[in-house]
């Protein structure tokens, strides 16, 4: 919904402060998460997460997840996918030049990076084109396995 | 702006030191001068004749010719077909690539079959949305980004591979462009956002038209301040107004195009309007030579092309230079040359 997902930008310090730390919690898990196998557990865990960042965020599930550099404003709502910055037709109202009635993701995340620390530097980093095969996976372990490259398990799909 | 090594058209010019490209536009850039580029809008037609003449009135006047890619979402000639009829008589074209209707695949594809076919110059965009368009029934692909693009374009270049790591024999030599909107929202970060492209790859940049000059002046402050000046060419873009109406009806419109109420006055209060903005659009190409960083003009004319000429010759920006066309030194050397 567009206005829980404004209210998320409002919010963006502290859900990244809450995520940071979720992150850290994820992170610990790892072994427990290696135990029970990362593709048994990747279904229901994709479900709960698109759950709850759909709520939020109106999560796309793109699997590659920036909200972070983003100021917790998704990305993959601007009707152009775009994950780098706002494009040259943003209406002088802030709207998004395509939907006129939405908010421009990227008005939003300019908005929501202000306020977390380092933001805007975060934002200044280039995001490399998606890998679109990781739609609809969870965004969460992937992470915790990036983390721990000892896992014999890779990311994506490939992984046997 | 003549080069002793001038080829036979439609093949390339050797690649100076320093050089990504062995184009004209480029040799004109790093050499110093200010460059002019203008807007071609490819036809809906199949007659390449209608390409040829449509950029024949620029004859003289501009450096390099945009071939625009589906603009607004309206499907015409593709860019790389026009620009490889403008290759073949010798033109210097820049072939823009829209992320909106071609995935990856393609896109490296036709960066690959355009270099081959002489394109030097490549402007790397988003593009629009397909509801602004003829066919807002279309799939809006959207697989890359401009920035994403423009890293993946560079890598093809520079690195010699695909994205997808596979190696590719003979590596494009090409100039990579994007566009930035100064006066776009938000307007603190949009020199940030110029500064992403530039890491990404963008080596020349051209903006949306800009008809407003301290917010140019403050965009560009920007910009040096973060250590871009030297790092990229900047071509700013402006346009004659035809009308008043034609400028309000542009503001309200067109996303992300700002026109002060000064200038809308102005052009309401004038005789001849259609002339009045063809004078401020003179008046802002002098204004806008004399900002720090700027390195040229994309003159953007749709519909009224033939007014490109008198603008350059008026604001004297060439300074003397007559850029390469097709024909333009067979008549004092008609004996040493058969293209």
């Amino acid at each position: 919904m567009h206005a829980v997902r404004l209210w998320s930008v409002r919010h963006a310090r502290g859900l990244n402060a809450f995520y940071r730390g979720f992150e850290g919690a994820l992170k610990r898990m790892h072994p427990l998460f290696k135990a029970l196998g990362y593709e048994r557990i990747e279904r229901p865990v994709a479900a709960i997460e698109r759950t709850v960042k759909g709520a939020l965020f109106d999560c796309k599930m793109c699997g590659q997840c920036v909200l972070s550099s983003t100021g917790m404003s998704c990305p993959m709502n601007c009707p152009k996918t775009l994950r780098n910055g706002p494009c040259g037709g943003v209406r002088d109202n802030g709207h998004c030049e395509v939907k006129p009635e939405m908010r421009c993701v990227w008005v939003e995340a300019y908005r929501g990076s202000q306020r977390i620390p380092n933001g805007i530097e975060a934002m200044s980093k280039i995001q490399f084109a998606v890998d679109q095969r990781l739609q609809g996976r969870s965004s969460w372990l992937r992470v915790v396995r990036e983390l721990n490259p000892e896992s014999p398990a890779k990311a994506g799909p490939d992984a046997k | 702006m003549r080069f002793e090594d001038e080829p036979v058209p439609g093949y390339p010019l050797p690649i100076l030191a320093g050089h990504t490209s062995p184009g004209r536009f480029e040799r004109v850039l790093r050499a110093g001068g200010f460059a002019v580029t203008t807007e071609l809008a490819p036809p809906d037609s199949a007659d390449p004749e209608d390409v040829y003449r449509r950029a024949r009135v620029f004859d003289g006047y501009v450096d390099a010719i945009n071939a625009t890619d589906g603009s607004g979402a309206n499907c015409h000639m593709s860019s790389i077909a026009v620009c490889a009829l403008l290759t073949r008589v010798g033109y210097a074209p820049i072939m823009q690539i829209s992320c909106r209707d071609k995935n990856r695949i393609a896109i490296q594809g036709d960066i690959l079959g355009g270099a081959a076919m002489g394109v030097c110059n490549m402007l790397c965009l988003t593009g629009d949305g397909v509801q602004a368009g003829d066919h807002p029934q279309a799939k809006p692909v959207f697989d890359l980004d401009c920035v994403s693009l423009l890293d993946i374009a560079r890598t093809l270049r520079d690195d010699h591979h695909f994205q997808s790591g596979r190696k590719i024999t003979f590596a494009p030599r090409v100039f990579f462009g994007a566009a930035e909107n100064p006066s776009g929202l938000p307007h603190d970060w949009r020199a940030l956002r110029l500064a992403k492209k530039v890491a990404a790859g963008a080596q020349f940049i051209q903006t949306q038209y800009c008809y407003d000059i301290p917010l140019l002046q403050g965009f560009m402050d920007q910009v040096e301040g973060l250590g871009l000046l030297g790092k990229v060419f900047v071509l700013v873009g402006v346009g004659p107004l035809r009308s008043a109406k034609t400028a309000d009806w542009m503001r309200k419109n067109v996303p992300g195009m700002h026109v002060p109420d000064a200038l809308i006055t102005r052009l309401q209060g004038a005789k001849d309007q259609a002339r009045e903005g063809r004078e401020i659009c003179i008046e802002l190409i002098q204004a806008i030579r004399e900002i720090r960083g700027v390195h040229g003009v994309h003159i953007m004319a749709y519909r009224q092309e033939e007014s490109v000429a008198e603008i350059v010759d008026r604001s004297q920006i060439l300074q003397g230079r007559s850029p390469w066309y097709p024909g333009r030194d067979e008549a004092p050397q008609a004996s040493q040359r058969t293209a």
